[in-house]
């Protein structure tokens, strides 16, 4: 399970030497305690750990991490445990580092527009806290009233303004992490750049196994003037794809744009009672936003060439309530899908936009041939579709069904030029996945980097990179995607 | 489009043989950026001829171009379809190259703004120290399968990789573009300039030459006018021209042979007194500085602030270009070249001299 590292360590004595650097309270090794950490969001993998560990100050974390080096016990760490992939999954033999009391704002500066946040604030807690100076933290995730910001980074999180604002990497400026060796390390700077490599870059989105963040220094910038947000029905989902790829032609850069597909808005409508038109076959929501004029000027301009696509309705949110029910039905489209079936599953994949209509008629054929509905909800702007399969865990098979369904949806991605994750992030999940994505020296590449910071391979081992055996043990099952035309691996570069 | 060519298998070959017999390059693209960064010993592998855009989709927001096409060719093929790369790279050069751009890692007015260059790579490919060619990212603005190779190689001066390939995000043009000016002292033009960013305003661009602020307002018509009303200041018969000079180095406050530094720095920091001539660019983060004062000082001053100095041009000793690294930080780098580079035949003392 950890892919090579042993403990050198039993269970009561590394519970003992936890009690030295953490009071009694904070070291949960109880089986039945154990429960509520053996998961993140992604529910269908559980393992217990070890133990679990909730540090409170820089200095338990940098002994907890010296400790779990010297004995050679694999470390997760763990934000608020709502990502999607599986990446914060316990280990049977590992410690469970839960960054959940750092829990503080540590420092605003209005002037510099920066916040230094310990990892374990969530995201929307920093815009609050700084909205009194009109000033906001940018990247908004769906889960941002949960998610924490350092987990944000594990991620590299986006949310739905990215195309304009952009993700986690571009909205941060430095990063205090303890590597596995238990060391300090601050990345990045208060500055735009810093000396040598791009660590900052390297570290955001590297899925918790470079080093563990314990402080982040985020980018503030100012709230809009305003915001203005269309919603677009159109009658066919290529035609609502082909009005994205002409608002960006004309110029504009919206800050949110949404599409989702009938069954997805129906149930959002069904659920959350926000106005969408539910005889559509698919609806775009546009936000603009910045200065009153900037904002006049592109609504208008949007609004005419939404029509001219041949949307069968356009409206304009008239005031802030309005704007609000309109994302109100997108932003609880997964629990509204939630309420359709028993379960549902969210798949992350990143297609080029032109490619968008195809990919739906194929997840289309896909759901029929799987005998599973897929419900489609897309970050429309920047490429990223999620599409929820919908299933019931208590008919035997079906959730293999469904994580079939969903590798077949990757891998459509991959072939099309996309990716198989665009903010979700690879974890557990999407392991086999990456075997499709990456040949064998990208893998080893990623590897070597790795060992640069983790020689030992202590650090949530066995997340995001396979090893090569995985690898071919995925290749050996002859998935027919794997011999397909958009396979990588022995292809000429 | 100029030239356009696939060397990547000659290039492979030149890596493959260069490893074999343990011989460092020195890689170069157009060679306008040769002033930048330490001196190699190593036998020159020109990439300049793996040239052309491999791919442009303007509705999608991404371009993709050989390591070697010339930066003007890229911005001459955006403009067409009134696009641009919105880090506004300095080109110090014709025959600059989109792969030194991004190996250089180099930004200009508009990147506390917009962003930097590696804000806006989106995938590379690249030939790492073992000859092989390999892929990270892709064409698409998400992407977070593996770890973020493509941005780590930009700024990392060809120490890690040959880059063959780079796709890039590229944003339209503003509509309308203008230029104000007011006079103002420096602790001014840096509370006025930060007072500003504070604030939903179409900035792209601020700098101060030690008299007048400059102020760049970007976007719609009507957006730039009503900022125009906000922010106050006139506009002069040289425009827009200013931010081409300082991107360039071509402004007066360049034409000097004493070394010239560039200081990183929190936007809001109060003016630096040290020796020598300021120019403040990035709204207060980038200052330009031509001093004959001791590095030891420089960086000092630099450091204390929260930044860092990098001598950029006409340094004494070509060994201390950047800011050093400390203890752990050097190790890393050491490590991560070592994991990309293990017979150190990439540009070995570009970046630092021991590796």
């Amino acid at each position: 399970m950890t892919d090579g590292a042993g403990s050198n360590l039993d269970k009561l004595r590394l519970v003992a030497a936890l009690h030295s650097i953490l009071p009694p309270q904070a070291v949960i090794h109880d089986t039945e305690a154990l429960r509520p950490y053996e998961c993140d969001g992604l529910s269908a993998y559980r393992q217990t750990p070890l133990v679990a560990v909730l540090p409170e100050n820089q200095d338990q974390v940098v002994q907890i991490m010296q400790l779990c080096h010297r004995y050679e016990i694999p470390v997760v760490a763990r934000g608020a445990a709502t990502g999607l992939s599986g990446g914060a999954l316990p280990l049977a033999d590992g410690l469970l580092l839960s960054l959940a009391k750092f829990n503080r704002i540590l420092d605003i500066d209005p002037v510099a527009r920066t916040a230094r946040v310990e990892p374990g604030v969530r995201n929307l807690a920093i815009s609050e806290a700084v909205a009194s100076m009109g000033l906001y933290y940018a990247p908004d995730p769906s889960s941002q009233i949960a998610c924490t910001i350092g987990g944000n980074v594990a991620e590299n999180s986006g949310g739905v303004h990215c195309l304009k604002y952009g993700m986690t990497v571009h909205n941060i400026l430095q990063l205090k992490i303890v590597t596995m060796e238990g060391e300090l390390l601050t990345i990045g700077s208060q500055s735009l750049d810093t000396p040598g490599y791009d660590l900052l870059a390297l570290l955001t989105g590297s899925e918790g196994m470079l080093g563990v963040v314990i402080e982040v220094t985020v980018k503030l910038l100012p709230v809009p003037q305003r915001a203005q947000v269309m919603l677009a029905a159109f009658d066919d989902v290529e035609r609502a794809a082909t009005a994205v790829g002409e608002i960006i032609a004309a110029g504009i850069i919206p800050s949110g744009l949404e599409m989702m597909d009938g069954l997805a808005l129906r149930a959002a409508e069904d659920f959350v009672h926000a106005g969408y038109p539910t005889d559509a076959a698919a609806i775009l929501l546009c936000e603009v936003d910045g200065t009153n004029e900037e904002v006049s000027a592109a609504a208008m301009r949007i609004r005419d060439l939404l029509r001219a696509q041949g949307a069968v309705e356009v409206r304009t949110a008239r005031n802030d309530a309005e704007r609000i029910s309109f994302w109100k039905g997108r932003k609880n489209a997964f629990p509204a899908v939630g309420r359709i079936a028993p379960d549902y599953y969210c798949m992350d994949g990143t297609v080029p936009r032109k490619r968008l209509a195809e990919v739906l008629t194929t997840i289309g054929r896909l759901s029929s041939e799987y005998g599973l509905p897929v419900a489609n909800v897309f970050h429309a702007g920047d490429g990223n579709l999620h599409p929820l399969i919908l299933y019931d865990a208590n008919q035997p098979g079906e959730l293999m069904c469904a994580e079939e369904l969903g590798a077949e949806i990757l891998e459509l991605c991959v072939r099309v030029g996309g990716t198989i994750t665009g903010e979700h992030g690879v974890g557990h999940e999407k392991l086999h996945q990456m075997c499709v994505q990456f040949t064998s020296a990208e893998l080893e590449q990623f590897r070597a980097l790795k060992k640069a910071f983790d020689p030992l391979g202590l650090l949530n081992p066995g997340k995001a990179i396979p090893q090569p055996r995985h690898c071919s043990e995925y290749r050996t099952l002859g998935r027919e995607v794997l011999t397909a035309p958009g396979s990588r691996e022995g292809s000429p570069p | 489009m100029s030239r356009e060519f696939d060397n990547t298998i000659e290039l492979q070959q030149a890596v493959i043989s260069a490893v074999a017999q343990s011989r460092p390059l020195n890689l170069t693209g157009g060679n306008s950026k040769a002033f930048y960064g330490g001196e190699i010993q190593g036998a020159p592998l020109a990439l300049g001829s793996h040239s052309g855009v491999v791919n442009y989709e303007p509705k999608e927001l991404v371009l993709t171009a050989r390591a070697g096409t010339p930066l003007q060719e890229i911005e001459a093929v955006l403009a067409q379809q009134k696009q641009m790369l919105a880090f506004e790279p300095p080109h110090f050069g014709d025959n600059a190259t989109l792969g030194g751009t991004i190996a250089c890692g180099l930004s200009g007015p508009r990147r506390p703004y917009a962003g930097s260059a590696r804000d806006f790579v989106l995938g590379v490919r690249i030939i790492n120290g073992k000859g092989e060619i390999l892929r990270f990212g892709g064409e698409v603005m998400k992407n977070v399968a593996g770890y973020d190779v493509s941005r780590l190689m930009c700024g990392a001066m060809g120490t890690l990789g040959i880059l063959l390939d780079i796709s890039l995000k590229v944003l339209p043009m503003p509509q309308t573009e203008i230029t104000l000016v007011q006079e103002r002292s420096p602790a001014q033009a840096i509370s006025v300039v930060n007072g500003f960013a504070s604030l939903p305003l179409p900035i792209t661009a601020a700098c101060y030459d030690g008299l007048k602020l400059y102020l760049r307002l970007s976007g719609e018509p009507e957006a730039v006018a009503a900022g125009r009303n906000l922010v106050g200041g006139s506009t002069t018969p040289e425009g827009n021209r200013i931010w081409f000079d300082i991107r360039e180095h071509q402004h007066a406050f360049f034409d000097s042979g004493q070394p010239l530094w560039r200081l990183s720095l929190p936007a809001h920091t109060a003016p630096i007194e040290l020796p020598g001539k300021q120019l403040i660019d990035w709204g207060g983060a980038q200052r330009w500085l031509v001093s004959d004062a001791p590095a030891a000082t420089i960086r000092q001053a630099a450091e204390g602030r929260g930044g860092h100095a990098t001598l950029f041009r006409n340094a004494r000793n070509r060994n201390e270009v950047f800011h050093p690294l400390t203890g752990s930080l050097n190790s890393l780098h050491l490590q991560l070249k070592r994991a990309f580079d293990p017979k150190a035949i990439f540009n070995p003392g570009r970046l630092y001299p021991d590796f």
